[in-house]
């Protein structure tokens, strides 16, 4: 049955009433209107659907709303300003790591997880990271780079 | 707009909202009031339906409608199209499956649309389709491509051998006759593997039926929205074009798949209107597996003739190539007309083909990043490898040896093209000097030293782009300036990642010199652009320019003559440049921004001109262009494991006139991620008994990953087209043609010291450890 849930997300608080079950992309796109994770396979598999709850990328997808409760969630909305862009959102942009776009959002995503445990990752690190974040696109190789530019860019 | 300039590395212009989770998509679009359609498919691949019960699923809660093939029939809605025709052995037009938007009486192939049902959420039609009750006349299935000709199972009872068509071209008696007085025969039979394309956006689309209007809008990822409103408005609703709105959004990816029409794009329009409310569908997953076009999946008898000095003198290809179930709009496209790359930069004076296209109870075959060049150029280049072993040559020198020679352009080759332009010998060395391909050797020795088995392979490759070849396909822009004196671009072509937005400010500044803050870019959409062919085939920079300048160049010439007036000059005397129209040898001159203005201005116009400065041209190229180029491609196999891994990979391509660096080395990573991905691991398999397809989510069905790719060395050896005025050839395919022969005949090589001759595609772990195992169990002495 629907509850009434509690999230915060990007620094805002919602109440909403759905099934704790949800699972929080579904949430994320059809209650909040936040269009920036994506369905790609709806069952873990492919990364499109990543956001952040506390400092974990997860697979929205597979992530009950309930679960999210009392931890920020920060999507890709969130992540930096159009003024100040997240060091990752700007190196994708000077990589040109972005095609079709539909993939990126897990991608960023998710190397945001990475950086937050990490702030230097290394190539294997970065690759095995993003080893199960497809892209149909086969941007993959600028993908890495594109992390990679961001962790030194962390770094200073 | 020094930096808008072509040939600059111009970064994407659509970033910026991309990476802030600003695109739109169309499942980002949400209407007031909309529902949700759910298709019910077969679980068979052939059937027939002795009954179908719906009364329950239409009484259960939340549901709106449910809707079946004998509605549809009610409603008079037609069936899809097949572009191409070719015939039968006997002469006769090839048969046309009706491809209905819902199965009427008897199902095809897994996935095969049944009916729709349509709530106020997802999971109420799910719920209700739980409640559809239908009796199954179970009938036997072909899959296999070998095996459709004359197969017991029948895909369709009017075609009882399964052959739609026997397409055959060139010339036998003189290929016969090369043959006959060859030094080296060589021959093989090749494998392409059955993919699937899988966009990470699945197909999705929304339908809006507006009453007051009596006006139809489709809000949904396709690669030409005039083409879809065509086959739709046309062939399906039977109504005026312009009763149809597309809108194609931004697109999580297309590769061709997304430029055929499909039962669900016409189901949501039907169910809109029948429920006067939106309807809203969005494919799952594994929906996908079951209900996208697939592309690939063919069977060829390669032979190759060679005189004693490595010189082709003839070549000979049968392929069978499985069409699927029903005809995909493009489908006999991909199997019959780009065959003319089997001819490759070489100068093999007769070719023979015969393409047989055959039925199946599988998915229709779609156009897929090559649609029919990727399986063309690896006929050729893997049946060369195997002749340079056979007859003894090095595989890069029996190349050259062949190779058309600069002096000869243009070349009328053995098979269908004329090639216009290419530095084919250059582009070689290029390409064997990046890839250090002496280096080879010393590198095949360290990988043994570590018990690896090394692999190098290459492809001199060439495809049509922008065509087709005998007539090829108009392109339209219009340009429509403000009175704040900036302009709109509205474009026929459409992006699904190729950054073309980028690329119309690129072409906006080389030809009219305007900011690229200056400029919007429209595409997509059936109420904004007049006319537009889409975007396939690699045409979308050639065709796209082309159609861009000549809009362009009206607008200077209209422009010459308001600045004219301003300037108080003849208009013979005022010349353009950069931007800006100057009294020729004076310092008097105004900008095109400003001439723009004045063209809203009426006190600021010449009397007998029109006020408003816009410009539309439809262009058709006089030729294809010619895309080509040369990829090196060095493997590593675990002969414990069968694990195979890309090393080194090296592409030297001529695309023409490359318009923006960045844009180009990003399609040609995804193309070689796309070869390297069917190449080394996807492949859809059909349960042989059952038709059932086995591989059908992202667990079974291997796409390339991030693990799999090196970082890969490109480099472009630029040889203008002669075809279009700012001499592109087309960049988007190239990397897929190149590196389905490249990496396999790398596999090969690899494996060709424990004497194996022909290994084919996938290269998995499992496939290879089989193949490796098997030639050591025969060479090892009985126990
Ligand atoms: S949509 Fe969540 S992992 Fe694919
Ligand atoms: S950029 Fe298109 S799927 Fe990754």
């Amino acid at each position: 049955m629907a509850d009434a849930i509690e999230l915060n997300v990007n620094g805002k608080t919602y109440r909403l009433s759905v099934p704790p079950e949800t699972p929080l992309l579904y949430v994320l796109r059809n209650d909040l209107e936040l269009n920036g994770a994506k369905f790609g396979c709806g069952l873990g598999q492919c990364g499109a659907c990543t956001v952040l709850v506390g400092s974990q990328a997860v697979r929205s997808c597979a992530y009950p709303v309930d679960a999210a409760q009392d931890k920020p969630i920060t999507t890709i909305e969130g992540l930096g300003s159009p003024e100040r862009l997240h060091p990752l959102q700007q190196a994708f942009i000077d990589e040109q790591a972005v095609q079709c776009g539909y993939c990126i959002n897990g991608m960023v995503m998710t190397a945001a997880a990475l950086l937050l445990r990490d702030p230097h990752p290394d190539d294997s690190a970065i690759r095995q990271e993003l080893a199960t974040n497809l892209c149909r696109c086969g941007a993959h190789t600028r993908i890495l780079r594109a992390i990679a530019r961001a962790g030194g860019e962390t770094a200073q | 707009m020094r930096e808008f300039e072509l040939g600059r590395a111009v970064p994407r212009t659509e970033d910026f909202r991309l990476l802030r989770g600003r695109g739109r998509y169309t499942d980002d679009i949400a209407l007031p009031r909309q529902a949700y359609l759910h298709v019910l498919r077969s679980p068979h691949a052939a059937a027939r339906l002795r009954s179908l019960e719906t009364k329950a699923a239409a009484g259960a809660p939340g549901v709106l409608a449910v809707l079946t093939g004998p509605d549809a029939e009610a409603d008079g809605l037609g069936t899809f199209s097949s572009v191409v025709q070719r015939r039968r052995p006997d002469g006769s037009a090839n048969f046309v499956p009706p491809y209905r938007v819902l199965a009427l009486d008897r199902v095809h192939h897994v996935g095969e649309p049944v009916l729709a049902i349509i709530a106020e959420s997802l999971a109420a039609a799910k719920d209700a389709a739980e409640l559809v009750d239908i009796d199954w006349e179970i009938l036997q299935s072909v899959t296999e491509t070998a095996e459709a000709p004359a197969a017991a199972a029948t895909v369709w009872d009017e075609v009882p051998d399964n052959i739609c068509f026997v397409h055959e071209i060139g010339n036998k008696a003189a290929v016969d006759a090369a043959f006959a007085r060859a030094k080296h025969v060589v021959r093989e039979q090749f494998r392409i593997s059955r993919v699937a394309v899988n966009p990470m956006e699945g197909r999705t689309a929304l339908g809006v039926y507006d009453e007051h209007e009596d006006r139809y809008v489709l809000y949904a990822g396709v690669q030409g929205v005039h083409r879809t409103r065509a086959e739709l408005a046309g062939t399906i609703f039977k109504m005026p074009a312009s009763r149809l709105r597309v809108i194609s959004p931004d697109v999580g990816g297309g590769f061709g798949m997304k430029g055929s029409a499909f039962p669900e794009l016409a189901l949501v329009l039907w169910a809109a209107r029948k429920v006067a409310r939106p309807v809203k569908w969005a494919a799952e997953r594994g929906e996908s597996f079951i209900a996208d076009h697939h592309a690939r999946d063919n069977l060829s008898d390669v032979a190759l003739a060679l005189d004693e000095r490595g010189k082709f003198l003839a070549l000979r290809v049968n392929t069978i190539a499985n069409l699927g179930a029903f005809l995909a709009s493009m489908g006999v496209h991909v199997a019959t007309n780009n065959l003319g790359g089997l001819a490759g930069p070489y100068t093999t004076p007769h070719i023979h083909v015969t393409v047989t296209g055959v039925f199946s109870n599988t998915n229709p075959t779609c156009p897929y990043r090559g649609a029919g060049r990727p399986e063309a150029s690896y006929c050729i280049e893997r049946i060369i490898d195997i002749a340079a072993r056979q007859a003894g040559f090095e595989p890069a020198e029996l190349r050259r040896r062949n190779m058309i020679p600069p002096t000869a352009l243009p070349y009328r080759t053995g098979l269908v093209f004329t090639y216009d332009s290419g530095a084919f010998e250059k582009t070689l060395d290029m390409a064997l000097e990046l890839a250090d391909w002496r280096g080879v050797a010393a590198r095949r020795a360290a990988a043994a030293a570590r018990g690896k088995l090394y692999g190098a392979g290459l492809a001199s490759v060439i495809e049509i782009a922008g065509g087709p070849a005998d007539l090829p396909l108009e392109e339209a822009v219009e340009i429509r300036f403000d009175p704040t004196g900036h302009a709109a671009v509205l474009a026929g072509t459409h992006s699904h990642g190729q950054g073309h937005e980028t690329m119309y400010r690129q072409f906006a500044a080389h030809a009219l010199g305007l900011a690229p803050e200056h400029v919007q870019v429209f595409y997509g959409d059936t109420d904004l652009v007049f006319h537009g062919r889409g975007t396939f085939g690699s045409r979308s920079a050639s065709v796209g320019g082309a159609a861009f300048l000549g809009a362009a160049q009206k607008i200077i010439d209209k422009g010459r003559l308001i600045a004219a007036h301003l300037l108080e000059a003849s208009a013979l005397d005022v010349e353009f440049a950069e931007g800006r129209f100057t009294v020729t040898g004076t310092d008097r001159s105004v900008e095109l921004v400003e001439v723009a203005k004045a063209a809203f201005v009426p006190q600021r116009m010449p009397r007998d001109l029109e006020l408003g400065l816009d410009a539309r041209a439809v262009v058709t190229p006089p030729g294809p262009t010619f895309p080509n180029g040369c990829h090196v491609c060095e493997v590593e196999i675990d002969p414990e494991t069968g694990v195979a891994g890309i090393v080194r990979y090296a592409v030297v391509d001529d695309v023409g006139k490359v318009v923006n660096p960045l844009l180009l080395k990003g399609q040609i990573h995804g193309g070689v991620a796309q070869g390297a991905g069917q190449a080394l691991c996807e492949a859809l398999i059909y349960d042989h008994g059952s038709g059932q397809l086995l591989t059908g989510s992202f667990m079974d069905y291997c796409m390339p990953r991030a693990t799999d790719l090196p970082m890969l060395a490109v480099a472009s050896n630029e040889v203008p087209a002669k075809t279009n005025p700012l001499g592109i050839k087309g960049a988007g395919e190239a990397g897929t043609v190149g590196a389905l022969p490249a990496v396999m005949n790398a596999i090969n090589d690899a494996l060709l010291p424990l004497g194996i001759r022909h290994f084919d595609m996938p290269a998995t772990p499992e496939r290879l450890w089989r193949a490796i195992r098997a030639v050591e169990t025969k060479k090892a002495p009985p126990p």
